[in-house]
């Protein structure tokens, strides 16, 4: 035990405002208790319904560092399980994906469940009567997680039993989702094809910080945007040559730092918070025929342009997921240590919509995301000289201060200048929050739940 | 003019030292305007556009990957990444001398490194030729990499 366990002072004392102790990103310990306590007590991504369209369907992911499998029940719900047989611990499902049918089977000793997790049937029960086998954990069958939310077909689980609600703890952020959602002339996405999966050797929480630092885009990514900017001019087209597709995806990375003051950021409650607020890089994307129609269709002129007229940019939904609405893209930062952490990028179809844009929004995910993009690398370095230069004594506190205001209040909505670190901020208030929320010597908790 | 067999597995052959050696200049020219470079993100994956792949990238953005290697402020080639290709004997499964169009599929290992990190990875890579002028060029390209799905690091030159 070192000296954060059960000391939620010494938690807090790790955020002070304008900065943030380097142990949040480098102790094994800080990772352990947020495995222990923020995955625990907050809602987590887990995955979408469209990846378990069939009962019997399941998908096998973690929550944190819990192995866990989204499955659709017999009754057509969703249910999130651990991936653990009750008797000896093996896990139960090993594949991505697949269809267990009406219940799972451990391959061990057969052990069987329902897909809500019900135990079954044990072979040669009998030898198990009379020896208070009812009392035992393992005769509850495959646990279940705290609770589940399907919203819109994105599943999200909390493992804690009890704690704070899906409504309470995203709030307003759900906008960010609707209008992915919305963006559907079916109201309706569904998954296109496998993740990229991307290991980084960093903490994961430098990757959700930096889908809302819009400063460093133009700094690290000139050798790629930029690059492109100036092989495009080297083209010499005549004016008004339409941007190839690859072209409008990449440019607006090489935007001034005045596109991203105005684009501005909006935080919420939570940890939760999006760039883009009236203007993003994905603004200008040009428009895909026969789109507008559907969606004009579906809802309506004015509300087909008032739902394609948002165009934020990254929306953090804390802790560790972010989505781009206007290219139905998700990533999920997957935390495996204090300094290595899988990145998963997701693709969404828009049902009952053109093809051109799924195109496009692969073409994003692969040129932006993957483990051989071009922008990609450049992040990865900049995370993994980070994760190394933490070790430097002396110099102690990561620095989280621009546009930084006395006595934020984090518990209400607002919008700032769009290269505020504010958001930063606002996830390292929810990091203390859920890290401690929960926390303390067992002795003082019961007696203040017993008070 | 007509190609044998040796000529298609000898240009397999020097496409893969340019790339090992970093004569990028000179492996662009190899391409056909139109050519595409594909590596699957799936195992058997079948569609290039309405999923993801790790690569799907036309001359422009292969010109873009290239140049980009080189440039002052690219930081995660600081220091420089070293490749390198070991290939198998091409199989030549089609040839037709009469269009001018060929394919190969070669199996290979590609190594890549950089300060004290190295990888390994087993690919099968198709190549579609075409015969232009009297010369080879590449139609279209695809690498398949075995392990596709797992998760990796950066991936900096071309495997």
């Amino acid at each position: 035990m070192g000296c954060y366990t059960d000391n939620p002072d010494a938690i807090a004392a790790l955020v002070r405002g304008r900065e943030v102790h380097r142990d949040v990103y480098i102790d094994p310990e800080i990772y352990r208790l947020e495995m222990k306590h923020l995955f625990a007590n907050s809602w987590v991504f887990v995955g979408h319904d469209s990846q378990t369209p069939n009962k019997g369907d399941y998908f096998t992911t973690q929550i944190g560092d819990q192995p866990v499998i989204q499955v659709r029940h017999s009754d057509g719900e969703i249910h999130v399980l651990y991936n653990r047989c009750p008797h000896k611990g093996t896990k139960i499902a090993i594949d991505r994906t697949g269809n267990t049918g009406k219940f799972f089977r451990c391959p061990y000793h057969a052990w069987s469940f329902k897909t809500d997790g019900c135990l079954l049937a044990i072979p040669l029960k009998k030898g198990y009567e009379n020896t208070g086998f009812e009392q035992a954990e393992g005769s509850k069958g495959m646990r279940a997680v705290g609770a589940v939310k399907n919203y819109r077909g994105f599943i999200f689980a909390r493992l804690a039993e009890e704690g704070i609600s899906f409504e309470d703890y995203f709030g307003g952020s759900l906008s960010s989702l609707d209008n992915m959602v919305d963006r559907s002339p079916a109201g309706r996405l569904e998954v296109a094809g496998p993740p990229l999966r991307y290991m980084h050797k960093c903490n994961w929480k430098m990757l959700v910080e930096n889908q809302t630092d819009t400063c460093h885009p133009m700094v690290a990514h000139e050798s790629s945007a930029g690059t492109a900017v100036k092989l495009w001019e080297e083209l010499d087209m005549p004016e008004g040559t339409p941007l190839p597709p690859a072209m409008e995806i990449i440019a607006p990375f090489m935007s001034a730092y005045e596109f991203f003051e105005k684009m501005g950021i909006r935080t919420w409650p939570n940890g939760h918070g999006h760039t883009g607020v009236h203007h993003s890089i994905h603004s200008n994307y040009s428009a895909i025929p026969g789109y507008f129609e559907a969606m004009s269709e579906a809802y309506g002129e004015e509300r087909a342009k008032a739902i394609l007229g948002e165009n934020r940019h990254n929306t953090v939904y804390f802790p560790n997921i972010m989505i781009k609405g206007p290219i139905q893209q998700l990533r999920v930062f997957i935390p495996l240590a204090a300094d290595k952490t899988l990145v998963e990028s997701y693709i969404y179809r828009l049902v009952d919509a053109p093809d051109e844009l799924t195109a496009r929004t692969a073409m994003y995910n692969r040129m932006i995301n993957a483990p051989t993009s071009i922008v990609g690398h450049d992040d990865l370095e900049m995370y993994e000289r980070a994760q190394e230069g933490l070790a430097c004594d002396g110099l102690e506190w990561v620095n989280v201060q621009r546009l930084y205001e006395e006595d934020e209040d984090f518990d209400t909505e607002t919008v700032e200048n769009g290269t505020t670190e504010r958001q930063m901020r606002n996830q390292f208030h929810a990091w203390v929050k859920f890290m401690t929320a929960d926390m303390g010597p067992k002795e003082t908790r019961s007696k203040e739940a017993a008070e | 003019m007509s190609l044998t067999r040796d000529d298609l597995i000898d240009f397999i052959y020097d496409e893969a030292r340019m790339l090992d050696e970093g004569r990028y200049d000179e492996w662009l020219a190899l391409w056909q305007k139109d050519g595409h470079y594909w590596m699957p993100l799936d195992y058997k994956q079948t569609d290039p556009i309405q999923v993801t792949s790790l690569m799907y990238e036309d001359i422009f953005m292969l010109k873009l990957r290239v140049e980009r290697l080189n440039g002052a402020r690219t930081f995660s080639q600081k220091p420089k990444s070293r490749c390198h290709h070991v290939l198998s004997r091409p199989y030549v499964d089609e040839m037709d001398n009469e269009a001018g169009r060929y394919v190969t599929t070669t199996f290979m290992h590609y190594v890549e490194t950089r300060l004290d990190d190295q990888f390994l990875l087993a690919l099968t890579a198709r190549h579609e030729l075409a015969l232009v002028d009297g010369k080879i060029m590449i139609a279209n390209k695809r690498v398949d990499i075995l392990n596709c799905d797992a998760a990796f690091g950066n991936i900096q030159l071309l495997p």
